[in-house]
Parts: C-alpha cells; structure tokens; sequence
C-alpha cells in the first residue's frame, strides 16, 4: 500500500479510498436507476436491452388507461389499480394507527416509571425480526386451529377463517406490520422527548401547570418536529411494504392484501411471460410517489434547523 | 405489607406515591407487555410439541407428553391412563393392549390382573415435556443445514465488506480536505433515495450480466455499498482529532496505514454499530433474494421458510422449529448489543 502512495501520490489517495464504494454505487444503484427508464419505454419479455423492441408509453399508457379512476375492474390493468388503492388505504391506516401508538408509548416510557428500559426493549425487539419469521409467528397464531380462534371458542364465538376473509386479512396485514415497526418510531420519539429541555417543565411546575396543559403546550409543539419526521418516514416504508404480508395472506385472498410492490415482483418476476417493461413502469409510478414523499421528509427535517 | 406497598408503588427519585396516571401507564405497559411477547411466546412453545400436539383444539399452552412407567415383566414402558371406572371413580392404570375401541388395562403395581375398558373412559396422564424432535429433525436434513449456511456465509461476507468499504468512504470524505468532496458525499448519501423496491428490474439485469445469479455474491455486492453506513462512520470519524493523523504523517506512516493503524481502530464504536445493522440487514433481506434465488440448493433460511409455508403438504411442526432458529441469531444480537442498536437508531434514524 505503501508502495501504491508512492506511485499514486498523496493527493490521490482519498479517491482511491471512494473508489470502491462508488463503483458499488454506480453499478448497482445510479445504473439500475436509470435503466428503469429504459426498461419502462421498451416492451416484450426478454431481459437484454438489445432484444428489447421501443414501444414509448405504451407500458404507462397500459398501467394507466382505466373506464373508471375509481373502479379497479374498468381498468386494464386492474391488478395495479387494486394494489395501488390497497397500498394506499393500508398506508394511511396502518401510519395513523402507528404513529399514535408510538407517540402514546413513547409518552408513557418518558415518565418516570420502573423498568421503563425493559419496556423500552420489548416494544422495540420485533424490529429486529425478520418480515419472514414475523409473518410466520401471526400466520401460525390465525390458524383455523390457531390460538385466536380457540380464545374465540372459550368466549362462545365461533370460528373464524381470519386470512381467507378479504376484510379480516387487511386488518391482521395492518396489525402485523404495526407489531413489527412501533418499536422503531417509539425509539425516534422517545429521543425527540429526551431533547426537550427539563427547566421548561420546571418553569411550568413554579405556575402550576396542569398535567394536560404542559402536554398539549409544551410537549407536543416542541415534539412535532420529529413527530413529523416519524410520519414522513412512516409513509415512506409503508408505500413499499411488501415481505411481512406477502408471507402472511401472499396477498390474498383474491387480490384484498396485493400492495404495489407485490405487484411489481409478480409482473416481473413470478408471472410468465415476465413483463419487466410494465414492471418497470409500474416501479417508476412508486418512484415518483416515493420522491414527492422524500422532498416532504426533507422539508420536514429542515424545519427544527429553522426555528 | 403496608411498606411493601409503597415499595412498589413509589417511584424513582421521588417519594410521593402514585397518582392515577402512573396506573394507567403501568396498565398500558402491562397490556403492551403481552401483546408484543405473547406471539414470540407461543412459537417457542409451539416449537416444542409433536405434529400430533400441534393440531390439538384448543391447544394446551405447554407441550406435555403422556407419562410412561415401568412394569415388572414388561420389556417396553406402558402408557399410563387415568381410568374412570363404573362406579365413578377415577383411578390410574396402565395400558397393556388396544383393540379397537376397547382397552385392555393393568394396575402399574400388579399387571397380571386385567379389566377391558372402552377407549372413551380413559384418559391420558400427561406431563409437561419440552420435545426436542422438531429440531432433531432438522439437524438431521441436511437441507436445514444447507439454507442455514447459506444464510450464514451471506450474513458475515456481507458484513465484512460494508465494513470495509463504507470504513474507507468514510474515512475519505470525513478526514481529508480535497476538490469535489462534497460533492462526492451529497452522491453516496443521494442513493438513501433509491430504494431497491424501484430497480428491482434493472437491478436483476445487472446482476444477471455479471453472472451473479443463484450466488450468494447476487445479494452481497448489491448490498455492500451503503449510504447508510458512509453517513453513521463519518459522523463518527469527524470526531477523531486531525493532529493524531498528522503526527503520524509525521513519523512517515502512510495513508493506509493512517487508516488501518489509527482511525479504523478508533472507530470501532460506530464499526460495532454498522456491524449489527448489517448482520440484521442481511440476515433478514427476503424480496432481493427471493429475486435473485431461485434454485433451492442457493435459499436463504427466510427463502426457504417462506416456500415451506407456501407447500400444501405442510408440517408446521419443521416450520416452526426453523422459524425459532431464525430468529435465534437476532435475538442473540439483541440481547447483548441492544444498548448499541437503540442509542445508534436513536442518533441516526436509520434502520
């Protein structure tokens, strides 16, 4: 390496040091990006650009060319409408849900309790498991002859087949991943209540501030910055969810837990003739929700900075 | 009894006693508590009962097995029954034979004298027994062994070169002063915004061209380059002082060594975090693998649980014996580095 300096020159060392992390990046991030494009405008099955006829819009034109916006069976291709509609309800249930699970939890853990670093930890380990093991703990618990169902039966109710009713199915889908991520947001909050300088509570203490009053004066305005940040990256893995309930309902039954991400996976990947171009474009359709997404979590992180 | 109640009741720093808010804290706590243990719970327990326990209705909470003892005069043990006799009774006997929906059975003590009971009058003595057969099995296939390997080879491959790589980067754009750095930085921190959700197609080209396919280098090079990474050791190796490196340009060490000898050694806090990002990162990847991985020889432990689950002759028993081995490894990282993981998502937001 020594001997490498000697020929390269100091100067030229950090490069060297960039170089194999951005010819990483290059290859398998800003080259994929912008072969998504190319892949969107062309057509047919074959995976080598080469073979690969130009067809312009057509793959959007397609994904987008419905009878009724509002109707998925008009379109013409209405598995992407029903996924699409499927990946926005969930994420609007499943965001508001966890956000103020996680804000509630998170403003419980930040009271002065016993063994709030045990809670802490257990709100916080499903993290850390696998979409696949998670998927499969609650798959096994919603069983016909699973647990739940036997509870059910102590209580005198009969049965139910909780993954092969669409409604049921979205709710556990919503639940489940609910389960998996509120660690994570609590921890971010938890941080963000940390920060929150004590003398202010003090100051409050000396007027007799009720409990309510510092909550909804104090706590929560000085919180909504990184509450506002905890949505924002909430929406942003919620759009792209995929793993946890493909295994649990493999998007079923029918077509009631298909989000868009499945949808991209089985038009190019599951399905035959593999349809990489609609795949494509179907990915280019996320990308842009996921960038408008971003700019609004870039707005969202500058603003503690301003004020 | 008194005092023990203001133990419990009193809270840290402070002794006055709890107002009803603590108690509804406590109370949400508590109810928290079961929901996010009870579902990992009931699969180590699960993990623990025969396919034939498994499909009980409702299930026993444990797993049991029914009591054996030994008979004088008999070779193998005999199982034991609680037996309700006609008179009401309830007494335990072994049984020696079944036929059909009779029984025959004997005293443990005295098994020269027989009474044939019908099978319904009977029950099974059982105990609580934690069966380790589901994970025999699975040691014993030697498919197991193959998915779990390359699960292992993919997690620690992978770990070893987003350390090294993002270390490097890092170390660049954190200790040097050069044109275009920042430049360079804002292009390894952009590619946060590219999710591999959005060139999964193109991304299954340019690993197919390489011949990456059904390899376990398939999920580790895409992989290795992390803007994540870059960001959390640069933060951190922004904090070790310049003039350590120039004393050491001093004394005529060079760049690398500088690297390797001083600032990758001072920055094993932030290595040790990354580290387990990316042990949990790898281990747990499914949607890329399951892209990239199609022959089974290649599967990952989550590859291979998911087209398990997706069999119509499925055994739940090996299911969940290798779901609970799965999670084994995380929840080993967890328990010992947890510290690290919250206080590292916590100053970072990253995942």
């Amino acid at each position: 390496m020594a001997a490498l300096q000697k020929r390269v020159g100091r100067r030229a060392m950090p490069w060297l040091f960039l170089l194999p992390n951005f010819i990483l990046f290059a290859v398998f991030a800003f080259l994929p990006l912008a072969l998504d494009l190319v892949y969107a405008l062309t057509g047919g099955d074959q995976l080598s650009l080469s073979s690969r006829p130009f067809i312009g819009g057509e793959n959007f034109s397609s994904l987008l060319s419905c009878g009724n916006y509002l109707d998925p069976t008009t379109c013409e291709r209405d598995l992407f409408w029903r996924s699409l509609f499927n990946t926005l309800l969930f994420v609007v249930v499943q965001v508001t849900a966890m956000v103020l699970i996680a804000l509630t939890t998170a403003l419980i853990l930040n009271r002065n309790l016993r063994a709030r670093g045990f809670f802490r930890s257990l709100v916080f380990f499903p993290v850390m498991l696998s979409p696949v093991v998670v998927a499969l703990i609650w798959k096994w618990m919603l069983l016909r002859q699973g647990v739940f169902n036997a509870w059910l039966e102590n209580v005198g109710i009969a049965p139910i087949d909780w993954l092969s009713s669409p409604n049921w199915a979205f709710f556990w889908a919503v639940l489940v991943s609910i389960w998996a991520h509120v660690g994570f947001y609590v921890l971010i909050l938890l941080a963000g209540l940390q920060a929150i300088p004590r003398d202010i509570y003090e100051a409050a203490d000396m007027d007799a501030t009720g409990r309510w009053r510092k909550l909804t004066r104090i706590t929560l305005p000085l919180l909504w910055p990184n509450l506002l940040v905890v949505i924002v990256l909430a929406l942003i893995r919620g759009v792209q969810t995929f793993d946890e309930v493909y295994v649990l309902t493999g998007g079923g039954p029918g077509s009631a837990t298909k989000l868009i991400v499945q949808f991209i996976y089985e038009t190019g990947f599951a399905t035959q003739p593999r349809l990489y171009g609609l795949a494509a474009a179907a990915s280019v359709c996320l990308a842009v929700l996921l960038i408008g997404l971003t700019l609004a979590q870039l707005r969202a992180n500058r603003r503690p900075v301003n004020e | 009894m008194n005092s023990l109640l203001t133990f419990v009741s009193r809270r840290r720093g402070t002794h006055g006693s709890l107002h009803w808010t603590d108690w509804v804290s406590y109370a949400y706590l508590c109810l928290g508590t079961i929901a996010m243990l009870w579902p990992v719970a009931w699969l180590v327990l699960s993990s623990f009962k025969s396919e034939g326990q498994l499909q009980d209705f409702p299930a026993s909470v444990m797993p049991y097995s029914q009591v054996k003892v030994d008979v004088a005069g008999m070779q193998d043990q005999l199982p034991l029954f609680n037996v309700k006799t006609t008179d009401g009774t309830v007494t335990q006997m072994v049984q020696i034979r079944r036929v059909g929906i009779t029984a025959e059975m004997a005293f443990p003590n005295e098994p020269g004298r027989t009474i044939e009971v019908n099978i319904d009058q009977r029950q099974p003595v059982t105990e609580t027994k934690f069966a380790w057969g589901n994970y025999r099995d699975l040691f014993h296939s030697s498919d197991f062994v193959g998915y779990a390997w390359n699960s292992i080879f993919i997690t620690a491959m992978s770990t070893i070169i987003v350390l090294f790589v993002n270390s490097l980067a890092a170390f660049a754009l954190s200790k040097y002063e050069f044109r275009g750095r920042s430049t360079a930085y804002v292009l390894s921190i952009a590619t946060l915004m590219i999710p591999p959700t959005i060139v999964l197609v193109p991304l299954f080209l340019v690993v197919n061209q390489l011949g990456l396919l059904n390899t376990p280098w398939g999920i580790i090079l895409p992989g290795a380059a992390t803007p994540a990474g870059v960001f959390l050791l640069r933060q951190y190796m922004l904090t070790i002082p310049d003039d350590l490196l120039d004393a050491a340009r001093l004394d005529a060490a060079s760049e690398w060594k500088i690297y390797w000898r001083i600032v990758l050694p001072l920055a094993a806090p932030a290595l040790a975090v990354l580290a387990v990002f990316a042990i949990v990162w790898r281990w747990n990847d499914f949607l890329w693998p399951l892209i990239v991985l199609t022959r089974d020889d290649q599967f990952t432990l989550q590859l291979a649980l998911n087209s398990y689950q997706g069999e119509p002759q499925m055994q739940w028993s090996s299911i969940l014996a290798m779901t609970v081995l799965t999670l084994l490894p995380i929840a080993c990282v967890f328990t010992f580095l947890q510290r690290y993981i919250q206080t590292g998502i916590a100053e970072t937001g990253i995942r």
